[in-house]
């Protein structure tokens, strides 16, 4: 009996014309995009040391590119030196000394580029939320800007 | 419960679901659309977005409010021309530029109309206009920000009403004066003497099309009487401005008897094009005067005020053929051009008919000279030369007329409180509903350009009285939306507003949102005492100015210790907030501060200046919630007596000692 009714009313919602009412909401504006410093649509990359973003691979030269080192500096000074000391002592957030050669450069930049992602998939990136209990801010990084800061942090890290 | 009770309950859920499923699929009657849907016509789901922008005037609270159609949310009040304790405009050191004037300082003003900026007759979601109808000023509101980037002060004016209409590629922005006043060298003269020396004002002020930077191209010196609102032409009637007059009594004591003595005022047919031929021709004369002109710099974050003392003036009564009067009956209060441009709605707020006048018939009628006579030098057209036609018996007090695309117009009567739907071509009357109380202004989206968005009208309110919870003698203001897709016109929504709405305009979500500034670019940020890192940040004496470059980002102030400073010495905290990321504003706050807090927009610089009373430690802290460490944002400088040897120092943690060495 019961199997008998719910066929029914199955029936009777599949047959009623219940598009209408959706109208409405089908006439608003399209949502934004979330705000993150991302062009692309962010895909997981396969090594999971990598992080997540649009950076899957880094070559690194050396020596070390000097003008990218100065761009670093600056860039580090305007928008990441409130949290990040370059010694090893974590302040807001934890101080570069070694970050190098902690992380790959594809995660220090993903962390950079994509954080807001990061924060939420990315096991390393959470590990180190849970420490700081402050979230780190999207800075509006490009992925250009993000290498530079790269070789600055190797520079800081003693490469030359 | 028994297993048959169920099965019949089950049966019961199941036929009434059937039975209204299928009167769902029946098309619906009039009568139950205005009850039954409004809810979902008004509703928008939780994480959806609006269908409109709705920029309201804020009315005697000097500002305007940015509300989403069709739900009636508040999003926004955009401080204009009053000081607003949310965020610091007119408080901190960068905004009170803006408010300045002729008259000095002036912290809160009336702000009653909106002009959205259009191209070709069509909205383009660049910028809102908006008069201070006080200390007479027009404002634009950059719409990519939300801000006010740019106050004009206008002249020879005694109240700015009749503004802050705009021309079809917003080629001029238009400011009629609502009192007529004495002005140049004879300003000292006895009321009575009116009609002799007082006079009235029209000031074009020019809107750069690149830039939206605003000048008072020219002004118009017109006969003494009282502008109150005004529309461009469109489309043919492009070149042309109307004007609504009353008070052509030239009365100047009791107006609400004897300015209502005539049984026509007029409309004021500007031929602008005409005027601009005069200006290249030589012709205008240029004047003496003072007035205020307060631009924003959007990479200094900074206001500056210029005193300006020139316009360039023409005389109508001498140079031709730049003006005409229509008679109107009954004090005119909206004077509305329709999409096509060629029709002119005339509403005298005590009058029981509505007059249009047709924009071909103008011309004719100037062509032909069918003039009744001249007031004060200036022809009046013949009324009837000028008609298209007459609404019979609309209601009683028509104030304004607004349109949609298929023809139709809708105007709002403050006496009889209502809203009457009418044929622009047939001048029938199709439809009317009451609105709950005395309605004002009203507005249709897209109402006033030359392609109405139409979908909704939207009335404004005088009174609410038993609409909403009581609160005091002092009641909300209030807004009604109503439906206008189909013939009849459908309350869907009330909905509380601040301030005083007067008049509002609504533009497509799509037009706007995609531009919307999310933060400011730290490297784009020019202003003077910017600390663009923390590195940068530090405290500097100029004689007894103790200037702090302060940066703000989660959670901390860096410098968060400041000692060295000495009572009498004027402390400028120059706060930048380092943050990039949208929606992060920091605020600040320091104890004893006699102006305000302010709040600073990622990448920005704002400076609050403190001169402290005491000596003692005095905190400050962060006032927008920022983080979990919000609560842990905050420092404290030292105010030490004037002649003490305690050196200036500052700074922020171990590190911030160790490193920059706070003594210096």
């Amino acid at each position: 009996m019961k199997s008998q009714l719910t066929v029914i009313l199955v029936v009777i919602l599949l047959s009623s014309c219940a598009p209408s009412p959706k109208k409405n909401v089908e006439e608003y504006p399209d949502q934004p995009e979330t705000s993150t410093a991302m062009e692309n649509p962010v895909a997981a990359v396969t090594d999971p040391t990598k992080g997540i973003g649009a950076v899957k691979n880094v070559t690194l030269n050396t020596p070390l590119e000097l003008d990218r080192v100065k761009r670093g500096l600056a860039i580090y000074e305007m928008k990441c030196s409130a949290c990040h000391k370059l010694t090893d002592q974590r302040v807001v957030g934890p101080g570069w000394k070694d970050v190098t050669k902690r992380r790959k450069p594809e995660w220090i930049m993903n962390m950079v580029t994509n954080v807001d992602v990061m924060l939420t998939q990315d096991p390393e990136a959470q590990k180190l939320l849970e420490l700081c209990l402050t979230r780190m801010p999207n800075q509006n990084v490009s992925i250009g800007d993000a290498r530079d800061v790269l070789e600055f942090m190797r520079q800081n890290d003693g490469e030359k | 419960m028994e297993k048959k009770t169920v099965y019949s309950l089950m049966v019961v859920v199941a036929l009434i679901a059937t039975v209204s499923l299928l009167q769902m699929c029946k098309p619906q009657a009039p009568s139950s659309v205005t009850g039954g849907d409004a809810a979902i016509k008004a509703y928008v789901p939780p994480g959806k977005y609006d269908e409109f922008y709705n920029i309201v005037s804020g009315g005697f609270n000097g500002q305007m409010s940015v509300y989403g159609l069709p739900s009636g949310r508040l999003f926004r009040i955009i401080p204009v021309f009053s000081q607003f304790p949310e965020n610091g405009w007119g408080y901190s050191e960068e905004t009170k530029p803006m408010l300045n004037t002729s008259h000095g300082f002036i912290p809160w003003d009336d702000l009653h109309h909106i002009a959205l900026s259009t191209t070709k007759g069509e909205h383009d979601g660049r910028w809102a206009f908006g008069n201070a109808n006080n200390t007479p000023r027009v404002a634009r509101v950059d719409l990519k920000t939300f801000k006010t980037v740019e106050i004009l002060e206008l002249p020879n004016s005694g109240g700015n009403h009749s503004s802050p209409f705009i021309t079809e590629n917003t080629e001029y922005v238009v400011a009629g004066t609502r009192f007529s006043v004495p002005v140049g060298d004879k300003t000292d003269v006895p009321i009575s003497t009116f009609k002799e020396n007082f006079k009235g004002y029209i000031s074009f002020i020019s809107v750069d099309p690149a830039n939206g930077k605003m000048k008072i191209a020219f002004q118009l010196k017109t006969p003494g009487v009282s502008f109150d609102l005004s529309r461009a032409g469109k489309g043919p009637s492009h070149g042309w401005f109307f004007f609504s007059c009353y008070n052509t009594e030239q009365a100047y004591t009791l107006l609400e008897v004897n300015a209502s003595q005539k049984d026509k005022d007029f409309i004021m047919a500007v031929n602008w094009k005409k005027a601009e031929e005069y200006i290249a021709a030589g012709k205008g004369q240029k004047v003496k005067t003072k007035y205020a002109h307060n631009t924003w710099d959007e990479s200094t974050h900074t206001g500056v005020s210029n005193i300006m003392d020139e316009v360039l003036q023409l005389d109508p009564a001498e140079l031709k053929d730049i003006i005409y009067f229509i008679p109107c009956p009954k004090s005119p209060h909206g004077c509305d051009t329709d999409p096509t441009g060629e029709y002119i709605v005339g509403s005298g707020k005590l009058a029981a008919l509505i007059p249009v006048f047709s924009f071909t018939k103008i011309q004719q009628a100037i062509a032909n000279k069918e003039f009744e006579g001249e007031f004060a030098g200036i022809p009046v057209i013949k009324y009837e030369a000028a008609l298209h036609g007459e609404v019979k018996k609309p209601g009683l007090g028509p104030l304004h007329t607004e349109f949609d695309a298929n023809g139709n117009a809708y105007t709002s009567f403050f006496v009889s409180s209502e809203i009457v739907k009418w044929n622009v071509k047939s001048l029938q009357v199709l439809d009317r509903v009451p609105t709950y109380y005395s309605i004002g202004h009203l507005s249709v989206p897209g109402g006033p350009t030359t392609k109405p968005h139409g979908k909704y009208v939207v009335a404004y309110n005088k009174i609410t009285k038993d609409r909403y919870l009581p609160t005091g003698p002092e009641l909300t203001q209030s807004a009604q939306l109503y439906d206008i897709s189909g013939d009849k016109m459908k309350l869907i929504l009330d909905f509380p507003t601040t301030g005083e709405p007067h008049y509002a305009e609504s533009i497509p979500a799509s037009l706007i949102m995609p531009n919307s500034t999310k933060i400011y670019k730290l490297e784009e940020n020019k202003h003077p005492y910017a600390a663009l890192g923390e590195s940068n940040a530090k405290v500097e004496r100029k004689g007894n100015q103790v200037h702090v470059y302060m940066t703000a980002i989660r959670s901390h102030l860096t410098p968060d210790n400041i000692e060295g400073v000495k009572l009498g010495d004027e402390v400028y905290f120059h706060i930048t907030n380092l943050e990039q990321d949208w929606d992060v504003p920091h605020g600040f706050a320091v104890k004893g501060a006699a102006n305000a807090e302010i709040l600073i927009m990622p990448g920005e610089t704002c400076t609050l200046k403190w001169k402290p009373l005491s000596t003692g430690v005095f905190p400050f802290y962060c006032t927008d919630f920022c983080s979990a460490l919000h609560q842990e944002m905050q420092g404290y400088i030292r105010i030490s007596a004037p002649g003490s040897n305690v050196p200036l120092k500052f700074s922020t943690g171990k590190i911030e000692e160790a490193v920059a060495g706070a003594a210096q």
